[in-house]
């Protein structure tokens, strides 16, 4: 219907499929094709097609299915290329569709979910694609193998030719498509060795930036249905709130207004256009009642912060005596860091386009949980969740924002309401202060040094919300895995490790922003580490050397970071360096940052310098895109990043009071990939966290000001 | 009604003189590779070229380009051939991709005034539009490539 979306992956309900595939992880797919309608590729009847993920039909063509929704991560590009590389086709010419939301057939093996966040793209689904590649290409050779009359074992392929090699014969797939079909779908075909490799671990072009270019990829505003209205919706400005009473008298008098109509979160304004939506919303009277939120401010948060770090939390880790060792320690250090909350801000705002009639439910989105979509669908429409259907989009950014249900929620109940196809947009106003916050922290740091320098105590309490227990995922007064994602884990080698935390949550709506945890953890953690390498006298290179012995992997990005970056060599006046490296979603990650301080304390970052293990780089171009892109994410947040709230309501509003970093502000970055050929790790976060900590260490080594609150405030550097 | 010339063609859009050209030119001409990013010119998501200058179409209202030759990313070449379209290809500047027509438009922009810009003029002229994703650093390179490409460089 919509010439809008990206190719959806629908496979005919005629086709076949074979046996079952074993999955990389142990889950078992059931083999029936999906039954949503539509755009059914040419691969139906007369195709190979052993598993949900591939098909090839008698012309030979190609058509791959990639789940993995594309944010900008290249999951579009790099996922089809590890079937493709399995399957040994040309990659230019395989056509690539994207997954409908099936969770049965396209949830992610890992987490059972058809939703993509936590870096998970190549990580969790790489096993399964190979698997899934190569056991169409061990079909057509043993299909090649009974056509000749020869044993298996000498037969090998070329780019979408089986080969005999003791004769050198030749059959292009396509001539073996519907022999190959008759065959039992190998459960453990053999897979390449990484040396065979045709596409992985070298420069693949993303296929998406043809049409980045010229306007033409659908993005989920860019979606246009016959007969489509748009919506505004007018929320509480207050976290919580709800309607009490509005008069839309004066809105619906607008030309072009269609109708107002009362949605979960808030009053939707619904017209023939954006801009005459935000002209209806501005002339909407609500009467709110705000709710409890509305005595919340920074402030208060704060002052609660402070109360309770000075409790005892629930204990998240306790090696050795830590208390004990304090006491004892030649040398004592404290601190406590403090980090704000973070919208993402996403450069597309939120957006959702629903279609909800009696008896159907369909949804454009640039989601990155399909699977929720289709639940939330069901929910809203009535209809059963195996019949919802989602059209994914391109998403403009994601970084953990659009695996909420918020938008989607907003264009499905206006569209029930008006009986018409309805497009939900938001204003960057709404976005930025109807969000799922970072959390703010704060935190507590004590260790205690030998009389050699070498620590003997560490000893930490983190105080804030948890996101998982905010969201009903982890359980109330339990710990929150996510909030102490990087504390509790800390590498270094210390016999005494003390760790806390504190669950004090007052409201403030939270979600996974880039790195999560992660994301302020490893801030804290190396920027206390630094502060250690201090007291000890010792470089802060050297000095985490010396305590990542049970670590080799930080070690080893550790060490490339600091070559590379030339660490310890003379820099030009005014300029010093600071390193950081840290483990996050399967990675391991450093840098080192080099920067200046003006005299009226302007900071500029001349040089980051990164590596990254991550097992194995795919596609090892968007490996250093995600690189370079987390970083830019982490310098935003670490010279502007900050929400606040008064009385309930978010402050900021648009990207004048809620800056992002500009080009004229970028420096300069390398990134250095460490193939260790460990299994593969998450990519899209973990060029994050050791950003804003090899920068403040870099500060402190040039300066002596230490940054323990983010973001940077501008007379913090400012020499007196 | 009003009528506007946008990518060489002269229409009668149906949107009041004070409608922001964006709107107009996403919802009543179906040109959507134009985007929205903010509403308050700060993001340069909704660049355009008015009369061959780069133009934040989120404040400037339809009624004030009438007469004016409007070019969107879908007018800036007809094959995808422009020399910052091109490198951009070449160097997978995109992410997300959302706020690239805003980029290429900003740096054809910079191209046609400024055969060889260097890095301070990139900045200079590209400080205007936010890259969320964050490959900057590739835009910089993107932009020396599209001058090397019209040179008529390989």
């Amino acid at each position: 219907m919509a010439a809008s979306r990206i190719a959806q992956g629908r496979i005919s309900r005629r086709a076949l499929i074979k046996g079952s595939l074993a999955m990389g992880t142990g889950l078992i797919v059931g083999f029936h094709l999906p039954l949503a309608g539509g755009n059914a590729p040419r691969a139906q009847a007369g195709s190979l097609t052993p598993n949900q993920w591939v098909s090839i039909d008698r012309d030979g063509l190609v058509t791959i299915v990639n789940s993995v929704v594309e944010m900008g991560q290249g999951s579009l590009t790099t996922m089809p290329a590890i079937i493709a590389d399995e399957l040994d086709t040309d990659l230019g010419k395989v056509r690539v569709t994207q997954a409908p939301a099936n969770p049965k057939l396209y949830a992610n093996p890992v987490t059972g979910a058809q939703g993509y966040g936590g870096s998970r793209g190549v990580r969790d689904h790489i096993d399964m694609l190979r698997k899934a590649g190569a056991a169409a290409r061990e079909m057509l050779m043993q299909a090649g193998a009974n056509e000749w009359g020869v044993p298996l074992s000498d037969v090998d392929t070329d780019l979408d030719t089986v080969v005999h090699k003791p004769s050198g014969r030749r059959m292009p797939y396509s001539a073996l498509v519907d022999k190959a079909a008759q065959l039992p779908v190998p459960q453990n075909p053999r897979l390449k060795k990484p040396e065979q490799f045709r596409y992985m671990g070298k420069l693949m072009h993303r296929r998406d930036t043809p049409l980045k270019v010229n306007g033409s990829a659908v993005f989920g505003m860019d979606v246009v249905v016959p007969g489509m209205l748009i919506a505004s919706v007018e929320r509480c400005p207050v976290f919580g709130g709800k309607v009490k009473t509005f008069d839309a008298t004066a809105a619906k008098r607008i030309k072009g207004v269609k109708d107002v109509v009362q949605v979960t979160n808030g009053v939707a304004v619904v017209a023939d256009s954006f801009w005459t939506a935000q002209r209806g919303r501005k002339a909407l009277k609500i009467a709110w009642d705000e709710g409890p939120v509305a005595a919340v401010s920074s402030a208060s948060i704060r002052q609660g912060y402070v109360a309770a770090a000075a409790q005892a939390g629930q204990v998240a880790r306790n090696d050795g005596d830590a208390d004990k060792a304090l006491a004892a320690g030649a040398k004592t250090v404290e601190a406590v860091y403090e980090v704000p909350f973070l919208e993402h801000a996403c450069m597309e705002p939120m957006n959702a386009t629903a279609l909800v009639k009696p008896g159907s439910c369909e949804i454009w989105a640039p989601t990155q949980s399909p699977g929720s979509t289709q639940i939330t669908g069901s929910k809203v429409s009535g209809v059963p969740v195996e019949q919802v259907i989602v059209n994914t989009t391109y998403l403009g950014g994601g970084f953990g924002r659009r695996g909420e249900q918020d938008f989607i929620l907003d264009a499905l109940e206006a569209s029930k309401a008006l009986g018409a196809p309805v497009k939900v947009m938001w204003t960057r106003e709404d976005d930025i202060q109807h969000g799922f916050y970072r959390p703010a922290t704060y935190n507590v740091f004590k260790a205690a040094l030998d009389g050699q320098g070498t620590p003997v105590a560490w000893w930490n309490r983190v105080v804030g919300p948890g996101i998982l227990i905010q969201k009903g995922r982890a359980q109330a007064g339990t710990i929150d895995p996510a909030a102490m994602e990087g504390v509790r884990n800390m590498p270094y080698d210390i016999p005494n490790v003390h760790v806390e935390w504190v669950n004090k949550d007052y409201g403030v709506p939270l979600g996974f922003w880039r790195s999560v945890g992660p994301s302020q953890n490893g801030f804290i953690v190396e920027s206390f580490v630094d502060e250690m390498a201090k007291a000890a006298g010792k470089d802060p290179v050297e000095f985490r050397r010396g305590l990542l012995g049970k670590s080799p992997r930080h070690k080893a990005v550790l060490e490339q970071a600091a070559a590379k970056a030339n660490w310890g060599s003379p820099l030009p006046a005014g300029r010093a360096r600071g390193c950081a490296v840290m483990f996050s979603y399967g990675s391991y990650v450093a840098h080192v940052a080099e920067v200046s301080v003006a005299p009226d304390g302007k900071l500029k970052i001349h040089k980051l310098v990164g590596a990254i293990d991550a097992g194995f780089a795919v596609n090892p171009d968007q490996v250093k895109a995600q690189m370079e892109g987390g970083g830019i994410y982490a310098l935003t947040a670490l010279l502007y990043g900050e929400i606040t709230i008064d009385r309930g309501r978010v402050k900021q509003s648009n990207f004048d009071n809620y800056r992002m970093l500009r080009i004229d502000e970028a420096p300069e970055m390398e990134v250095h990939i460490l193939n260790s050929g460990e299994a593969a790790g998450g990519l899209g976060e973990p060029g994050v966290p050791t950003v804003a900590p090899a920068v403040c260490n870099a500060i402190f080594a040039l300066t002596g000001t230490r940054v323990r609150s983010l973001p940077i405030r501008p007379d913090t550097l400012k020499r007196a | 009604m009003i009528t506007l010339i946008v990518n060489g063609k002269t229409q009668r859009v149906d949107a009041p003189p004070d409608m922001p050209l964006l709107w107009a030119i996403r919802e009543r001409l179906a040109l959507t590779g134009t985007k929205f990013g903010c509403g308050i010119a700060q993001c340069g998501a909704c660049t355009v070229h008015v009369d061959g200058q780069p133009v934040r179409s989120c404040i400037t209202p339809a009624g004030a380009v009438v007469g004016k030759k409007i070019t969107t990313i879908e007018g800036l070449s007809a094959k995808s051939d422009h020399p910052v379209q091109k490198a951009w290809i070449e160097l997978d500047v995109p992410q997300c991709g959302f706020c690239q027509s805003g980029q290429i438009m900003a740096a054809a922009a910079l191209l046609a005034r400024n055969g060889k810009p260097t890095d301070g003029d990139i900045d200079a002229a590209m400080a205007g539009n936010i890259y969320r994703c964050g490959t900057y650093q590739r835009i910089r390179a993107g932009i020396h490539r599209a001058a090397q490409i019209k040179k008529g460089g390989a």
